[in-house]
């Protein structure tokens, strides 16, 4: 085995500050998630995007439906909103028209698990996706159901395994950037955790756009999910990534399926403009009563 | 909110109409809801009206997205509301849940149809008292009106909303298919209208515990980018909010959420008595039932058997101590209901044994006839 050279700790620094601590709820702080799990790396790219945007705390909210993802709204410094298992999604857009009125052009971010929001949550999800409103909805893709123990959910790939599928699972699974795309959102990535950089990135624009934004994080989940499928730590699945991930921007979401041991699409499928909810409510509403 | 947006003046409408205008009247600028008899009305009004005064109309994808709608808004700074009916209201349980645990105002509707299931889409029922009292899991109180006409559906409507904003809950108006159609004159005056304003912190960010209770237990409500930074969960939570899944934690929570409607439930708590002094037999009547109660008793009156009423017309929490006192005095207690027996168990455990208490059931569909009600009467008189 290959020694890992590590970088030498760095100098402890008397009061120094982080400079995305103001984003952090640092009083909770250390978070709950497993060593090797993909969602801490998820966050710090959703506070680095912030930062990039110069966004203050209190121009955004996050909500968050339940699950191991769900718990990242309680570790983030804006207003958080922690709800029930799959309703983020109608919570946000109840949130963010409601914010409209008083602070315009405010941000809501929904952060959430695969089973959250394709699951129980996915009717949600096509609806708020054709009304295109003014969301983004960040999904931490890791193949199933973390923090119930490892069962398997609307993404897992056919024949992984899982608590709930000890013989592998005999149903197809959603391929979420198609289910987006063809829901009618305005922009869909899909990157890994092991691509912060392009992540960061796919952040920023998904934040920053009109409409109904979404990215899809592919994350380990090592303790419940990598362990039962050949990838029994984070790094395993990195490396999977590393060699499995092919970038590929604006290909035909329908060929983002995911099949164990081939190779998957990362990338932006989609980012056109596209009028979203509040511009045809101003459009069609609002014009027929000024008249 | 400008006078001008309220309905004033001298009206004839149904029900389901009024309650939508008492929302507006109550300062309602969301409304989120699916469609479903027999509260069409309501969100139909609620379409039209709001987008005309700078309110916003959300129809969602189904009742489970729209009370979380509503939740959402009212953390965004809006009051909201939602309405339904039985097969909705079941679909409404989980988030009236968090809305209760994250101490969250809104208002929603149940215009009560014939169940369980798809039952009697159109026609009446009072099925759901007790699911509107314990259909959502874990303990909690619960605050409900039942309206008994147009007049009251825009009134308490107007409650509703000032109650939710008191003690920081969904409020829940309990009507009924009858009173929801039905026409009648209502009568809104501006000038009577009054509104509990939502209660905001007093002392800034650093110091604001967002779940910690006045002095009535009822914590002030820091919305979505005010500064207050708030977090918001359905878990067990401590003053911050922060999640905290103690024993002690738990105990604190529940005792607090429990506590600032049982200590306050005189602030709550509203009946109308009619001869009830004196009386030898009292019908405990709330919503349609009242009205058809009225009847019977005339006509009980007229065999000259002394009876009066107590209307509830705050059904939850429930007035235990008022049936109390009057179930020592009386020989009988008659409860007409439109369901098979389930506020009367209430009024049973309340009676404690002292005197008879006798259901007059209705399986819903239509009302009683007040025949039925008087055999009651006389069976109880005897
Ligand atoms: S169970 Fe999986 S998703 Fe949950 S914290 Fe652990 S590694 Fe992460």
């Amino acid at each position: 085995m290959k020694r890992v050279q590590t970088k030498p700790a760095p100098e402890i620094v008397q009061d120094a500050h982080h400079p995305l601590e103001h984003y952090f709820r640092t009083e909770r702080l250390p978070h709950i998630w497993c060593p090797g799990c993909g969602l801490g790396t998820a966050m710090s790219c959703l506070a680095a995007a912030f930062g990039e945007l110069n966004l203050d705390v209190d121009d955004v909210s996050v909500v968050s439906g339940i699950g191991c993802s769900g718990r990242l709204a309680g570790y983030m410094r804006p207003d958080s909103y922690h709800t029930t298992h799959g309703r983020a999604l109608p919570f946000a857009t109840g949130l963010r028209v409601a914010l409209e009125k008083i602070k315009p052009g405010n941000k809501v971010v929904v952060f959430s698990g695969d089973g959250d929001l394709f699951s129980i949550g996915g009717n949600h999800f096509i609806h708020a996706a054709r009304r295109n409103i003014d969301i983004t909805v960040l999904c931490v893709n890791n193949f199933n159901y973390g923090m119930t123990g490892g069962q398997i959910g609307p993404t897992t790939p056919l024949g992984s395994r899982g608590t709930t599928a000890p013989y592998g699972t005999f149903e197809h699974p959603f391929n979420l950037p198609y289910l987006a795309a063809s829901s009618g959102a305005p922009y869909v990535a899909r990157w890994t955790t092991m691509h912060v950089h392009r992540l960061q990135r796919a952040m920023v624009e998904a934040i920053s756009r009109h409409g109904f934004t979404f990215v899809e994080i592919i994350a380990p989940c090592p303790t419940n999910y990598g362990r039962r499928n050949g990838l029994p730590t984070g790094l395993d699945e990195m490396r999977y990534y590393r060699d499995k991930a092919v970038i590929k921007n604006f290909a035909d979401p329908k060929d983002a399926e995911i099949i164990p041991g081939e190779e998957f699409i990362v990338g932006t499928f989609v980012d056109k403009e596209k009028p979203d909810y509040f511009e045809i409510y101003d459009k069609f509403v609002n014009e027929h009563l000024r008249s | 909110m400008s006078a001008n947006e309220i309905l004033a003046g001298e009206h004839f409408l149904n029900g389901d109409v009024a309650c939508a205008e008492g929302a507006i009247a109550a300062g309602c600028r969301l409304f989120a809801g699916y469609p479903i008899t027999p509260q069409s009305e309501i969100t139909e009004r609620m379409a039209y009206r709001l987008p005309k005064i700078g309110g916003d109309f959300l129809q969602m994808e189904d009742e489970l997205a729209s009370i979380a709608a509503i939740l959402g808004a009212a953390w965004g700074g809006m009051k909201a509301m939602t309405a339904t009916s039985g097969p909705g209201f079941s679909l409404m349980m989980e988030n009236i849940g968090l809305g209760i645990m994250t101490e969250t105002p809104c208002v929603i509707v149940d215009v009560q149809r014939g169940g369980p299931s798809t039952g009697l889409p159109t026609a009446t029922s009072q099925g759901d008292m007790m699911q509107a009292r314990w259909g959502t899991h874990g303990d909690h109180e619960i605050i409900a009106y039942a309206p008994a006409s147009p007049q009251e559906m825009f009134d308490l409507t107007i409650k509703a909303f000032n109650q939710s904003e008191r003690f920081r809950q969904p409020v829940l108006i309990m009507t009924d298919e009858v009173v929801g159609h039905m026409m009648e004159r209502v009568v809104i005056d501006p000038d009577k209208i009054e509104i509990y304003p939502r209660r905001k912190p007093t002392v800034p960010y650093e110091q604001f515990l967002p779940f910690k209770g006045g002095s009535d237990l009822v914590p002030a409500m820091a919305c979505a980018g005010e500064g207050y930074r708030v977090h918001v969960t359905g878990l067990t939570h401590d003053e911050r909010g922060y999640p905290d899944l103690s024993v002690d934690s738990q105990h604190r929570l529940i005792t607090r959420l429990l506590d600032k409607i049982r200590k306050n439930a005189d602030e709550i708590i509203e009946l109308e008595e009619e001869n009830v002094h004196g009386a030898d037999v009292v019908l405990v009547t709330y919503g349609i039932t009242a009205r058809t109660s009225l009847r019977a008793m005339e006509l009980a009156q007229g065999k000259g058997i002394k009876v009066g009423m107590l209307r509830l017309i705050s059904v939850w929490p429930f007035p235990t101590a008022a049936v109390h006192a009057i179930a020592g005095e009386v020989k009988g207690i008659v409860v007409p209901e439109l369901n098979m027996g389930q506020m009367v168990r209430e009024v049973e455990r309340a009676a404690a044994g002292q005197t008879r208490v006798r259901l007059v059931p209705h399986a819903g569909g239509g009302l009683h006839r007040p025949e039925d009600i008087l055999a009651a009467i006389e069976e109880v008189a005897r």
